[in-house]
């Protein structure tokens, strides 16, 4: 436990070191916030283009030429380029959007906060990972301006048509290559933070602080930190092998004897399956480094506002835990149709049937807490109720697709879309915005509007109902994802639920502006905020002033008396008891 | 204003459910023969996932509705069974429900992937390219002709690479753009991809299988409806792929072996 206030680095004055090269893990966090805002608007705006080409092929989309010529001659999207901006939609989502602003920007600026350290160990490193995440984001944008436009494999590069070469079709040559380059480039921006997360979270925290003392929240991200470790340090190498098999004659991922255009590949010895192993190491974990923030987020917002703890810290940290390492075991339930071994795909199933019980007890705890709660009803406690309702729907579609047999009638299909955009996507959103509500006041000492905040949730919720369950009706009709138009005879009848959904994702779309207007008028504009308006627990909420000085505590660290959520108490304060306050009083349960 | 969360839970929860239970979207029905455990795993799992989704939706709502207008008075209270309970109620209910699946499916899915074909099951080769389907059988002599990659042409409409002046076997071999298998016989299907990784997914058959370049897979299957049905791409595979499909004619072995002396003429 760290209990000497070393300054760590003096405060910064030039204007460079306060906002572009800081070394403060907030200022770090508010820069992976903004790329991420930056990032979702652009892949909402790919996710409307793709909606109106699905559900009106030919339609011209006035301006659409403008971001490529080639792609949309005559503003008509062509197969092609609906498949590259599909892979950039969906790329940008995972990695730039759902990985970064749970993970690493309300980590960043609440994990050192809420284990009472002054700063993460590693300031500079800290500083390299957003810097070469933000390098990684403009490799991957820059695909949109090279020949033939980016890459169109989808955001799971499939070998060989990855690794073949411009061969293999538009955006397959240098597309993939800064695809890949920016992915890897990705992954090290992650092992910095996630090395940074675990020493802050194992070696940083303040006098009182045990390991149980963390709140919820904190243990989430040092949870994903483990994750994030292990999978992009899996990730990192299979692209680098992928950009190898393009520029370095290298066959790793490409077989002999193949035939393309009629000519016969100058390739041999490579493995297309090895591919699909590396990437789902890295891409099942991945879904749970992006969910398992949510799942702190959303507990750590929800017990503020049923003024309760959860009926047992531990057993919502045993199960986090527990869908870490489970995520390791099931990752072969993205291949039971691949042409594994078909016992491979048994031994795959069982761990995923299994992952289903840790999920289940964090949402009875959940439910468990809920009850005989004192339940306020803002803006944050609304998004943090949408997150367990689109986790719970999210979720059980899960039992389907962990089972083999069911898998060969759902795999590749929009009931897989719908599966994960509800419970990665949607949920790891509204965690998001959870998020946002809750600590925007403590960011930057203004309160964002409530009334906003609450048509924003209305509008947000029913849309992403309407969008994304009609998605699992589509797949159980054997509508193939993927697709750029609806071509086969019994692909048919299901065009006018694509219209429907469309519509739904167009206002859906629309209603985040509400958000996007809020957040940045309540910036400049918003109510001041006092230091704790939520009359909140933990230290993030003692800082001696609102938003928090460049050292967070002052010149001392906080000492901790108490276990993280303390509500339903009798406090000089009132029902809550905060971390730093030494009041012994009724009621209070220090398990630690 | 928790009221009203708690009601518009419940009603999407409500018109969610309603499509599933009238069978709005559905599976094509079924015309294979392992297809009828694939069909019970999928009406037990939606039964056991739809109770859990209402069950937990409703909870929700019910608990927001009840706790969200506390009076000032009020002091929280803890759930009876604490956190044990829903530790146990985990474990026992999901555990045994998704056990219990597990164990079933294992069965409906031996049925095709640990099962060996029959020895009189009529063999089709399948080779899939960027973004069209062939079929071959084997003709009169029920052997194969060596397919040699470096010979395969679309321009020449070579598409296995078979080498029909040199090689004997393949001299009867017949290639076809359409599938066609006689009804209630055993097909032995025999992949290859020439390029990249395609799938072939028969909603009707209840077959889906990715065929992996470098890797020759082969998949059984007997078709038990005469018709006719499509066969579709499901894995990526470039600009074309969702337009990457075959026609699949199930008929009467009669009729399956008027079509193949009429392939075997245009050859």
């Amino acid at each position: 436990m760290h209990d000497v206030s070393a300054a760590h680095h003096a405060p910064p004055t030039s204007f460079i070191r306060k906002h572009v090269f800081s070394l403060d893990h907030k200022v770090i966090g508010k820069q992976y916030y903004a790329l991420a805002l930056v990032a979702v608007v652009v892949g909402m705006v790919l996710s409307w283009l793709m909606r109106i080409h699905l559900a009106w092929t030919n339609y011209a989309i006035p301006g659409l030429h403008l971001l490529s010529a080639n792609g949309a001659p005559g503003n008509v999207m062509t197969p092609e380029y609906y498949l590259q901006l599909m892979t950039m939609h969906a790329t940008i989502m995972v990695f730039f959007v759902l990985t970064t602003a749970p993970f690493a920007a309300f980590g960043n600026y609440f994990l050192p906060i809420q284990v009472g350290a002054e700063d993460m160990p590693f300031p500079h490193f800290n500083m390299m990972s957003f810097w070469v995440t933000f390098v990684g984001f403009l490799v991957l944008m820059s695909s949109f301006f090279v020949a033939d436009g980016p890459t169109l494999g989808g955001w799971t590069q499939y070998a060989p048509l990855s690794a073949v070469g411009a061969v293999g079709g538009p955006g397959q040559g240098m597309g993939v290559v800064l695809w890949a380059a920016s992915i890897g480039i990705f992954c090290i921006g992650q092992l910095l933070g996630s090395l940074n997360f675990i020493t802050t979270t194992l070696d940083m925290r303040t006098r009182g602080m045990s390991m149980w003392r963390l709140p919820l929240s904190a243990w989430a991200w040092f949870v994903t930190s483990v994750m994030g470790l292990t999978a992009f340090a899996v990730l990192m190498p299979a692209c680098i092998l992928l950009i190898l098999d393009h520029v370095a004659g290298t066959s790793f991922f490409v077989p002999s004897n193949l035939v393309i255009n009629d000519q016969l590949q100058p390739h041999s010895g490579g493995s297309t399956l090895l591919w699909q192993h590396l990437f789902w190491f890295f891409g099942h974990p991945e879904v749970y480094i992006a969910i398992v923030p949510g799942l702190g987020i959303v507990s750590h917002v929800l017990i503020t506002n049923m003024r309760k703890p959860m009926l047992s810290h531990r057993v919502l940290v045993y199960s986090m835990a527990a869908l870490a390492v489970l995520s390791y075991m099931v990752y072969g339930h993205h291949m039971f149709v691949s042409g594994m071994n078909p016992v491979s795909s048994l031994a795959f199933s069982f761990p995923t049937l299994i992952i289903t019980i840790p999920s289940s007890i964090v949402v009875l705890i959940w439910l468990g807490s809920l009850y005989g709660s004192k339940l306020r009803i803002n803006a944050a406690s609304l998004f943090a109720l949408g997150f367990i309702s689109m986790f719970i729907s999210g979720g059980v579609s899960g039992f389907f697709l962990a089972q083999p047999s069911i898998d060969i009638m759902l795999h590749a299909t929009y009931f897989v879309v719908g599966h994960f955009h509800m419970v990665m996507g949607v949920a790891a959103m509204f965690g998001i915005f959870a998020g946002t509500y809750f600590w925007f006041p403590k960011m930057f000492g203004r309160m964002m509007n409530e009334t906003l905040g609450k048509i924003h949730f209305w509008f947000s919720f029913v849309g992403a109902y309407a969008i994304f369950m009609p998605f699992h009706y589509l797949g159980l009709a054997g509508n193939v994802r993927r697709y750029q138009a609806f071509v086969d005879d019994y692909l048919q009848p299901l065009i006018p639920v694509h219209r429907f959904i469309t519509i739904a994702a167009l206002l859906t779309g629309a209603a985040q502006l509400i958000f996007l207007f809020n957040l940045f008028h309540s910036r400049f504009w918003g109510k001041p905020a006092t230091d704790n308006p939520w009359q909140a627990t933990s230290l993030e909420w003692s800082t001696p002033t609102t938003p928090p000085p460049y050292n967070n505590f002052g010149d001392t660290l906080p000492t901790v008396y108490h276990d993280p959520y303390q509500y339903g108490v009798e406090s000089s304060a009132g029902d809550y008891l905060m971390q730093v306050s030494p009041e012994q009083v009724k009621g209070a349960q220090d398990e630690a | 204003m928790g009221r009203f969360v708690a009601v518009t839970i419940i009603v999407i929860a409500i018109i969610s459910a309603i499509p599933i239970v009238r069978h709005t979207w559905w599976m094509a029905p079924d015309i294979s023969t392992h297809g009828q455990p694939i069909d019970d795993q999928m009406s037990e799992t939606m039964a056991e996932a739809g109770i859990a989704f209402l069950a937990s939706q409703i909870i929700l709502a019910l608990f927001i509705w009840k706790f969200s207008n506390p009076k000032p008075g009020d002091r929280v209270k803890n759930f009876p069974g604490g956190a044990k309970a829903m530790v146990w109620a985990a474990f026992l209910l999901v555990g045994t429900e998704v056990l219990a699946l597990g164990v079933f499916g294992v069965k409906a899915w031996a049925n095709i992937y640990l099962t060996p074909p029959a020895a009189n099951a009529l063999p089709v080769q399948v080779q899939a390219g960027q973004f069209a389907f062939y079929f071959r059988y084997p003709g009169p002599d029920g052997t194969f002709g060596a397919a040699h990659p470096e010979m395969i042409s679309e321009a020449n409409q070579n598409y296995f690479g078979i080498d029909s002046d040199h090689d004997a076997d393949a001299k009867d071999d017949i290639v076809t753009a359409e599938m066609a298998i006689p009804v209630n016989r055993e097909v032995h299907l025999l992949m290859h991809s020439k390029d990249v990784g395609h799938s072939f997914f028969v909603p009707e058959l209840r077959v889906q299988q990715d065929f992996v370049p470098g890797l020759d897979l082969t998949l059984h299957f007997t078709a038990t409806k005469v018709g006719r049905y499509e066969i579709v791409c499901t894995q990526l595979c470039g600009l074309g792929h969702y337009n990457m499909k075959a026609y699949l004619s199930v008929l009467s072995q009669e009729d399956f072996d008027g079509w193949l002396k009429k392939q075997a003429a245009l050859q």
